[in-house]
């Protein structure tokens, strides 16, 4: 029943200013409330922090994975592939519980009757991810270094961040395209989690794929996720010889990023779908 | 607070006294009809109350000239354009309190506001607009902890934050206690000084009269009454209700001529007179009085109520007066 959103008309400069003025106003204000809402910083950044010391001490004393280059610690190997989880966590399960629940609610419907654009909605949405995605990876790296031994090379420090970004902005436009077909702010968290929780398992994030059978790896291959946590284990791999950016990988987690983003961009809703 | 010179102005007002226009309105679900051919004029400045019982069509309305619904046929201007095309700089200078909306959550009533003053040009100053509903003890409230009339009033204040020529309020007291109500009342009528334009919907009869300039009474999606609430459907012309109890040692045969031609009805030395001109049945029963030494310490005079007239507008088989 919405209105077709207004065409832009060609972006001149002032209106460009005008846009990341407002997409900045915006993040300001979800970001307080992300850090604000207690149920987000759990899931969010306790969580993953929680999953990181579990894995790491039961795979403790001396446990080792092959990877590219050389063998290393599974406590190490742990370190990417939970940030993968914190990256999604923040991006998509996060992004995903609060856009339907303020479209559902009908605080999306009560913005459409300002003049704010959905652009500078979402743009300070995804901005705010990013934010808190770069987050949980500072803080994951730090408990990394400080516990496991294990520290980011110079020379893929740029990579890792780049991976984060491109990550965190994909599993976004996922995020989006998700919400834009769950018709009841109670199921968010239950659909998001039912995708995710065996992605995480054949992905490499809990098991090393390393010991997976070759037919789950292949199924795995599909999806975003194993590609992010071999994005991030590559720029992370203290073994790895060059800049630590994984093309392929990138190329095909922006993919999904942009699968979802035309998803979004056509399903995108400003009022209830429930009622 | 963030304003910001650079955003796209305000249109200026182009000085026309007409704020809404809307001729031969429909909107159509599938085969059901929710409005059938309205027509409104509203002028600037104006407390308009749409008045109907639930599901007549002023929800559907009020979100078609809001912008939030397409039409099915007819003329609809609101600010000068249609708001199936409207853009930004039209939604500037419009406010909307929904029916039903959570607030922002897990920010405080003032963080709120200053969120949504960032979304337009021109906004009112945020500390000023949360004294003008009531909210400046509440500021540092966490929006989803205050209680239901507050939040109501965070929806108007909401509304209000852009400094807009017209608001919508949709069924603005629902569920409210008369307390909250009253406050909520006093509110609105406080935006008359700011000269903002208001259309209000409501199924209170109470609510329309105590606020509105003019009603227009909606049912089954068509408007059936337009007027001042005073003069509604020929209301100041209807007859009137007289009432007393017979003083002692008096029956109704002792009354004077016109007073006991218009009697109605008499139980237990209770009276009802019917009085197509009030002063006609007045002057003779107090003159009567006053000749006999005696008090009628109960007297009322009951004029056809806001409440009766809708009742029987739109419910045509219901008991009237």
């Amino acid at each position: 029943m919405a209105p077709a959103p207004t065409s832009s008309s060609p972006a001149s400069d002032t209106e460009r200013a005008s846009l990341t003025r407002l997409i900045l106003h915006q993040f300001r204000y979800d970001l307080r409330a992300f850090l604000r809402n207690g149920q987000s910083r759990f899931f969010t950044l306790a969580l993953p922090v929680l999953f990181l010391v579990i894995f790491a001490s039961v795979f403790s004393g001396g446990h080792q994975v092959k990877v590219a280059g050389g063998r290393i610690d599974t406590s190490v190997y742990y370190v990417p592939g939970i940030i993968a989880l914190g990256i999604i966590a923040a991006a998509f399960v996060n992004l995903v519980i609060s856009v339907t629940a303020q479209r559902e609610t009908g605080v999306l419907k009560r913005r459409r009757a300002t003049p704010v654009s959905a652009t500078a909605l979402i743009g300070g949405r995804a901005l705010t991810a990013v934010v808190v995605a770069l987050g949980i990876t500072g803080v994951l790296l730090a408990i990394g270094w400080a516990f496991y031994g294990a520290h980011v090379p110079a020379h893929t420090a740029a990579a890792l961040t780049v991976t984060v970004v491109v990550g965190a902005i994909s599993f976004c436009c996922l995020g989006y395209a998700v919400s834009s077909v769950i018709r009841n702010e109670d199921a968010a968290q239950p659909i998001t989690q039912a995708i995710m929780l065996p992605l995480y398992f054949i992905s490499g994030v809990f098991v090393a794929v390393s010991v997976l059978p070759h037919w789950l790896v292949d199924v795995a291959n599909v999806f975003p996720v194993r590609h992010l946590a071999a994005a991030l284990l590559v720029a992370y791999n203290p073994h790895t010889t060059g800049s630590g950016f994984s093309g392929t990988d990138l190329l095909i987690v922006a993919a999904w990023g942009a699968a979802g983003f035309i998803v979004a961009l056509r399903r995108f809703s400003w009022l209830p779908l429930g009622h | 607070m963030s304003t910001s010179p650079d955003r796209v102005g305000v249109p200026a007002s182009d000085g026309s006294d007409t704020v809404i226009d809307v001729a031969g309105l429909h909107m159509r679900y599938g085969p059901y009809e929710a409005v059938r051919g309205i027509d409104l004029h509203i002028t600037r400045g104006e407390v308009f109350a749409f008045l109907g019982p639930n599901g007549a069509g002023k929800t559907t309305t009020a979100e078609i000239l809001e912008g939030y619904r397409r039409r099915s046929g007819g003329q609809v201007t609101v600010l000068g354009e249609d708001p199936e095309h409207a853009d930004a700089s039209w939604r500037a200078r419009i406010g909307v309190v929904l029916q039903e909306t959570e607030p922002e959550r897990d920010l405080t009533a003032e963080e709120c506001l200053q969120l949504y003053a960032g979304y337009y040009p021109a906004p009112r100053d945020v500390h000023q607009t949360l004294a003008l509903v009531g909210l400046a003890e509440q500021a540092n409230v966490t929006a989803t902890r205050l209680s239901g009339g507050q939040r109501r009033r965070l929806d108007v204040a909401l509304a209000l934050i852009g400094d807009p020529e017209l608001l919508f309020l949709d069924e603005p007291t629902t569920g409210f206690d008369p307390s909250a109500r009253r406050a909520a009342w006093d509110m609105v009528s406080g935006l008359r000084s700011l000269g903002v334009t208001v259309f209000l919907t409501t199924h209170y009869m109470d609510e329309a009269e105590y606020l509105a300039d003019r009603v227009a009474v909606i049912t089954q999606g068509r408007i059936v009454a337009e007027g001042p609430p005073g003069t509604l459907a020929g209301r100041e012309h209807a007859p009137a209700e007289i009432a007393f109890t017979m003083p002692a040692d008096t029956t109704v045969d002792d009354l004077p001529d016109p007073v006991r031609a218009a009697v109605a009805e008499s139980t237990s030395g209770r009276v009802l007179v019917h009085a197509e001109s009030t002063l006609h049945i007045l002057g003779p029963l107090i003159r009567w009085a006053e000749g006999r030494h005696v008090d009628l310490p109960d007297l009322e005079v009951h004029r056809s109520s806001l409440e009766d007239v809708y009742l029987a507008l739109t419910n045509p088989d219901a008991h009237t007066v």
